[in-house]
Order: structure tokens, then C-alpha cells, then sequence
């Protein structure tokens, strides 16, 4: 009938896209991030004159829009972030969930943790200091965190007259850096969060850009390519066996698919077990499917009637990946308290917790330059740092840079439960050549960080 | 009832492998409640009949489906709850022959453990009795409906919140959440409080509920009631109080966007009678759901924070 049900029809429609901004104050990126929330109309009147109301008694100018998040007693007293910031708005075409990360406190873990989850993230430079330390600080935490979509918000273009070559020298300057840390596509849009040019609405101060805004691009950006293109994973998380009268034989694999497309007549491997089967349905939440894909949430039947439990992985037989109890990956530091050669760990993977020790600590990173420091014997709260861990039990692990569900992992403290370190498993980054300016330690097995 | 991913083929540059926002959030929740049921040993599921705890029960329905949900439920009544929510409370919990456990704050108050604050406002007291239910009733894993757009302070949660002994919380010590690992490891006596709808909207919950076709208490939707205004909100008269002098009552249209204690929880004015109605209402709204209708977060910046320290929801 009416307007009502269109909109309504148009609202459940849409996707929806995870995304992550990092950045400080001084680039802008929370006047973009307030340009985007306000143009979509997602602050409310009520938010907007309490932020108002604070910022005026703190004699500033404009609202504050990071007062919107910093909900903690401690982050209004100390006026910082402390930690990352989940907003949420909506356009007619999508719903986006935005983890703001902080870059005063924790900066890596923040930005690590942010980049997570994303499906693209949103890269800041001032167009008058072009891409600086900060940049390739942010550029290599989202090759680490093998965020799909990278866009490069080159803001202040007001300041520098809205000159195209200070754009282009910028855009090619950190393409050429983001390709070379394995960075599948980067998108740079010259803006000025504050003037509005090419944030929501395109400039009328630069008509030599013809690309897309940063909300068009984020509304229209490819999200579910990523994880259907995978060989399909399924982390095993609860059996349903009702037992009941009405369902007396009913036995199903409840879990989310990690990656991949499964087929109801698929033939399956179970890991470690290493038992085959084959798919005999697919129930999705109440309905029968003959077909399923990541991240849905399902439950499967087999076939045989096999050993399955929590903690194992249910694979195509023709792609199955192999289980291993030595784990060589990459970290990232979360907690104080510092993780030793030697530490006796848990490692959560998927659904899967077991123990493990700390081997091998080879190296530590910089993210700033990307150099190396060898045997470090130790890593502390936010330091990078590649790591071998022998686990007690063998993992169906994939590298993270195939499947980021089922190749990343945390290490915790068996002792007191503390998350120690977030971890990806096998190469830091795609490229095998690093970058050009990095002071890498080459060896004949290939640029290891 | 459809229930299952649907098909986008008009999405453009997702399709075909796409999901909808709602089926994403769904399958997000899902997968938090099956998290919770293979690492916890007694969880439970907050339920008050109000919407959000309401949706919460669907997911966790769907989730088990076709085996029972594998949780009881627990439900702190003020004592000033509105009638038609304990009515739904009681037919879903017989509907779906789920158990409950409800924790008293009117008990409290007639045994002398807590006191009738001045101002008859009884949500802050809900935290003494919620937290001895958790520890006497030893629930290791609680589910919780709050979202992260409700609140700043709720901004900053976490899915899996973990709480000490005495149900504090600590927003400088809570575990960064990467992925979609949860880690719930705890102490004996702690407990982790969980909350699968972190990552919706109240416009989320709406739609859902719209999709879904659950079944809610009349009082989300617009009807005439006698109410009265007190600090800028409609409040209805029951045992817990009323209108005081200079104050007047009057019939309204109006209806529910959010359900607690009669004595803080404001009806705004609309006439809003089907779910499609009330969709376009929050759409249009341009208050917080909280900022519309919840005196208890008017108190102070940081009232829902220091509340939720001490081991509020």
C-alpha cells in the first residue's frame, strides 16, 4: 500500500557493512565520523544537546562528537578515548556498524582489535603532511588484519586549495606502500570532512575527481565476495540431540559457518578425526536449505552417524585443511602482563581450546617502519611480534590469509583467563618483496614481516 | 514465516552470497547463545517481557531448534511492573514450558533488606537481588538484552562482560574482543555477562520483530490511558504511587517504546498501533529511547555506568 511498507520493505533489504576508522583528532576523523553520523541522521536530538551542553561548559566551540561514545566516567574526566567506540547508523542502502578505534591509549590493540571484524577500513591523512609515520602505521595494521577494502580519506583538501596533484602525489604515494604490504584494493577520495566535499555529497570544489564519496563507496563496496570465495569451514559449536518424542533420533552440528559455500550431498571431512561423511541437511534457523553460506548461522546433518563434538571441524573433503600441532604466526600483545619463551598457554581457535607453550619468540615488529628486532624474549601490551607455539592437541588451522575466522587465534592466561595476544597464523603480511623503503632482513626464504 | 537467509538477486554487487542486515544480526546472536551452551554450565536468560528480553528468547528458541533451549530464565520484578508484562511473561514461559526464576525486590523491602527509596523509584534497587539470585542460584553465564546504541556507557561493553564475585564491573579491565572468539574463562564465583544483541539497533529490534512475527505486550502499541506528568514524561498510576499535588491526570493516546518500572518508564505520545507504524514512528523519532522514556538515566552523565559497576543489567 503506502509509503510505510516501501520503507519498511527497503530498510530490511539492505547489507550490512562492518568498518573501522583509526586516526587522531588531528586529522580530521572525528569531524568525518560526526559528518557521517550527522548526515545520516543518526544523532539524536537528546545526544546532541547533551554533547552541547558538556562542550559549552568546557568553553569549546563546536560539540564535541567524541563525547557521544566516551560514555566512561574516566574518559569524560581525562577528555580521551580509551577504548574503541562501536557506532551505529544506517542509510537507506545499508547499515553500518563503525568501530571507532582511539589513538591516544593502547593505540595497536585498539586499532588490531577494530580492524578485527571490518570489512574495510578508513585510513586518514591531512592532505598538507601527506602519508607520514602515522599512515604506515595504519596501512600495516590493516595489511596485518587482512582488511579487504582500504580506503584512503585524503582530508584538508580546502587547505590546499583543492589541488589535484596533492592528491595524486598522496593516493600513489600510499598505494604504492599498501600494495607492497598486500593490500587487495585501495580507494582514495580527496575530502573536507569540514566543508562536506566528497563525504556525503560530491564536491563542487573538485570537479577532477569522478570517483564515488566516502559514504557512496561504503554503501556500495562488495562485502560477501571475501568470505564465500573460501574453501567453506564449519567450527563445530553445540550438538542438538532433542531426544524427544517427537524428534527421537535427531542429531545435528549447530555452528556459524566461517567461510565458504556448503551444499546439502557435500561430501565432508571431520578434523582432527579425520572421518568422512556427507551432508544430509541444512536447517537454517527453522527452514530447510539446500544451500548455505558464511557467516550464516546453521545447523548440519550428516549422513553417518560419527564422533563429532564441540571443538571440530567439519570441512569439503576436497578442500579439508591440514591439522598441525606446531603454529607459527604472528601476534599482537593485548595484555600487561608480558608473554615469555616458555609460557605455558591456552590457544582458542574456533571452537576449539587447548593447551599450548610458547616456543619461539623470533622476532618483534615496528609497525611504524616495519624493522625487525630479533629474539625480543619477550612481548609487551602492544607489541607485534611472530611467535611458534606447540600446541598439546592437533588444530585444523588455515593461514589467516586465506580464512581470517579460521586462521586467527587468542592465547590466554590458563591461570587468571586474561586474554594475552591475539594471533594470525602463518606470513605477516602477502607480499613476499616488503616494502621499498623498510629496513627488512632479507633472507632467502622471503621477506618474513 | 520466512525465516532462513533470503536471496538478494536486487542488492547489486553482493549478490548472490549476501545476507540481510537482520539475518546477519540473527546469525551473529545465534552464534553467541550456542558459544555460551557449549562452554558454560548453568547460564541463564534474563527475561522481563520486555521487548529486547523478548527477541532474546526468539533467538535463543531458533538457536536450539528442534531441542528445547538449554537455559532458564530469571526475572527481577520490582513489584511495580505493568500487569499486561507479567501476563505475557507468564503465558511465554508456559508457551515454550521454559522455568523461571523470579527475584523479588518487594520481598527485599518487606524482609527490611532494602529500603523504599523517597522518591517510590524501585530500578536501582533491582541490583542487590539480581546479583544474590546470580550468586545463591550459581548462574555462571547471564544473558542480558542490553544494546550498545541504548547508552554511552553501554557503548563500551563488551559481548562477553565478565563480572567478579560481587557482579562488579570494570570498565578498564574488560578483555578486548577480536574476531568472534569469546573467551568466558572465569573464576569460581565470577560470572560473564553476555549480550547477543550488542551490535542492534532499536530499529534492528523492530524489524525483527516485524519479520519474525513475535508476538509482543499490548502496551507497545498505542492505546488511551490515564497517565500524569512528572519531570517531563508520562507516568501511569498503579500501587506504586501517583499523581501529587499539582500534578494532573489526563487520557491520552499514547504508548510504550520502552517497558520497567511504572515509576520511571514514560509512555511518549503516538498513535502507533501496528508494528509497521511503530517502524516508521522510531524511523522519524529524533529522541534516544532512553532519553524519551527513562527517568532513572536522567539522574546524572554517568548514572547507567555507575549503576551497571555495582551489577545493574
Amino acid at each position: 500500500m503506502t509509503s510505510t511498507t516501501e520503507q519498511f520493505a527497503d530498510l530490511s533489504a539492505t547489507t550490512l557493512l562492518r568498518f573501522a576508522t583509526a586516526g587522531s583528532v588531528d586529522d580530521g576523523k572525528s569531524t568525518l565520523v560526526g559528518r557521517l553520523l550527522h548526515d545520516s541522521k543518526s544523532i539524536l536530538t537528546d545526544q546532541l544537546e547533551a554533547v552541547e551542553a558538556v562542550s559549552a561548559q568546557r568553553g569549546q566551540d563546536t560539540p564535541d562528537l567524541a563525547l557521544l561514545t566516551d560514555g566512561l566516567r574516566a574518559e569524560r574526566e581525562q577528555g580521551i578515548t580509551i577504548d574503541v567506540a562501536y557506532r551505529y547508523f544506517a542509510t537507506a542502502r545499508r547499515r553500518f556498524i563503525l568501530a571507532d578505534t582511539p589513538g591516544h591509549v593502547q593505540y595497536t590493540r585498539n586499532m588490531v582489535t577494530g580492524a578485527s571484524t571490518a570489512d574495510l577500513a578508513v585510513v586518514l591523512v591531512d592532505a598538507r603532511n601527506g602519508v607520514i609515520e602515522q599512515t604506515r602505521r595504519h596501512a600495516a595494521v590493516a595489511a596485518l588484519l587482512r582488511v579487504p577494502h582500504v580506503v584512503l580519506a585524503v582530508n584538508k583538501m580546502d587547505l590546499v586549495g583543492y589541488a589535484e596533484p596533492v592528491f595524486a602525489a598522496i593516493a600513489e604515494e600510499f598505494t604504492a606502500y599498501a600494495s607492497d604490504l598486500g593490500v587487495p584494493e585501495i580507494t582514495a577520495i580527496p575530502i573536507s570532512a569540514l566543508a562536506g566535499d566528497n563525504v556525503v555529497e560530491p564536491s563542487a570544489n573538485m570537479d577532477w575527481y569522478g570517483g564515488p564519496t566516502v559514504l557512496e563507496h561504503l554503501e556500495t563496496v562488495p562485502v560477501s565476495h571475501d568470505l564465500t570465495a573460501c574453501p567453506a569451514r564449519f567450527p563445530v559449536q553445540y550438538v542438538i540431540r532433542p531426544q524427544s518424542a517427537e524428534h527421537p533420533d535427531y542429531r545435528g552440528y549447530a555452528g556459524q559457518i566461517a567461510s565458504g559455500v556448503l551444499r546439502v550431498g557435500e561430501a565432508v571431512t571431520v578434523l582432527p578425526s579425520g572421518r568422512t561423511s556427507t551432508i544430509e541437511g541444512i536447517d537454517a534457523l527453522g527452514e530447510s536449505v539446500d544451500i548455505a553460506w558464511a557467516p550464516q548461522s546453521v545447523t548440519l546433518r550428516l549422513k553417518d552417524d560419527i564422533d563429532i563434538s564441540r571443538g571440530d571441524l567439519i570441512a569439503p573433503s576436497a578442500s579439508a585443511p591440514a591439522t598441525t600441532q606446531d603454529v607459527e604466526a604472528t601476534v599482537c600483545h593485548v595484555a600487561d602482563q608480558p608473554l615469555a619463551v616458555g609460557a605455558r598457554v591456552l590457544i582458542k581457535h574456533t571452537t576449539r581450546t587447548v593447551k599450548a607453550i610458547v616456543k619461539e619468540i623470533p622476532s618483534r615488529l615496528t609497525l611504524d617502519d616495519l624493522s625487525q628486532h630479533p629474539n625480543p624474549g619477550q612481548l609487551v601490551a602492544n607489541d607485534i611480534g611472530r611467535v611458534v607455539v606447540r600446541t598439546a592437541e592437533p588444530l585444523a588451522l588455515d593461514a589467516y590469509a586465506d580464512s581470517r575466522r579460521t586462521g586467527s587465534f587468542l592465547l590466554i592466561d590458563p591461570a587468571d583467563g586474561t586474554t594475552l595476544a591475539a594471533g594470525m597464523a602463518g606470513e605477516s603480511f602477502a607480499s613476499k618483496a616488503g616494502p621499498p623503503d623498510a629496513a627488512v632482513q632479507a633472507d632467502e626464504e622471503g621477506w618474513d614481516f | 514465516m520466512t525465516t532462513a537467509a533470503h536471496l538478494h538477486t536486487d542488492s547489486g554487487s553482493d549478490a548472490p552470497y549476501a545476507l540481510s542486515h537482520l539475518d546477519a544480526l540473527e546469525s551473529e546472536a545465534v552464534h553467541i547463545f550456542r558459544e555460551v551452551a557449549g562452554e558454560f554450565e548453568k547460564p541463564v536468560v534474563l527475561f522481563s517481557g520486555g521487548k529486547d528480553s523478548i527477541v532474546m528468547l526468539h533467538l535463543a528458541l531458533k538457536a536450539f531448534a528442534p531441542a528445547p533451549v538449554p537455559f532458564t530464565l530469571l526475572h527481577v520484578d520490582t513489584g511495580h511492573n505493568f500487569p499486561e508484562v507479567l501476563d505475557y511473561r507468564d503465558r511465554a514461559v508456559a508457551k515454550h514450558g521454559l522455568r523461571l526464576h523470579v527475584a523479588s525486590v518487594q520481598e527485599y523491602i518487606d524482609a527490611g533488606k532494602l529500603r523504599e527509596r523517597p522518591d517510590g523509584v524501585r530500578n536501582p534497587l533491582q541490583t542487590v537481588p539480581l546479583t544474590e539470585a546470580i550468586q545463591s542460584l550459581k548462574f555462571d553465564a547471564v544473558f542480558g538484552g542490553g544494546r550498545r546504541d541504548e547508552e554511552k556507557a553501554r557503548a563500551k561493553e563488551r559481548v562477553f562482560s565478565l563480572r567478579d564475585e560481587f557482579s562488579q564491573w570494570d570498565p578498564r579491565r574488560q578483555r578486548p574482543e577480536l574476531w568472534q572468539l569469546y573467551n568466558g574463562r572465569h573464576a569460581p564465583g565470577e560470572h560473564v555477562r553476555v549480550f547477543p544483541l550488542s551490535n542492534w539497533t532499536e530499529l534492528d529490534v523492530w524489524q525483527y520483530i516485524a519479520r519474525e512475527k513475535i508476538e509482543l505486550p499490548e502496551i507497545y502499541f498505542a492505546h488511551e490511558r490515564e497517565v500524569f506528568k512528572r519531570g517531563g514524561m508520562w507516568l501511569t498510576a498503579g500501587e506504586w504511587g501517583g499523581a501529587k499535588g499539582g500534578e494532573t491526570t489526563e487520557t491520552r493516546l499514547i504508548r510504550y517504546r520502552t517497558v520497567g518500572d511504572m515509576s520511571c518508564t514514560g509512555a511518549v505520545d503516538s498513535d502507533a498501533t501496528t508494528l509497521d507504524a511503530v517502524i516508521t514512528e522510531i524511523a522519524a523519532s529524533r529522541l534516544t529511547e532512553r532519553g524519551a522514556t527513562r527517568a532513572d538515566d536522567k539522574l546524572s552523565e554517568a548514572a547507567m555506568e555507575d549503576r551497571k559497576r555495582e551489577g545493574y543489567f
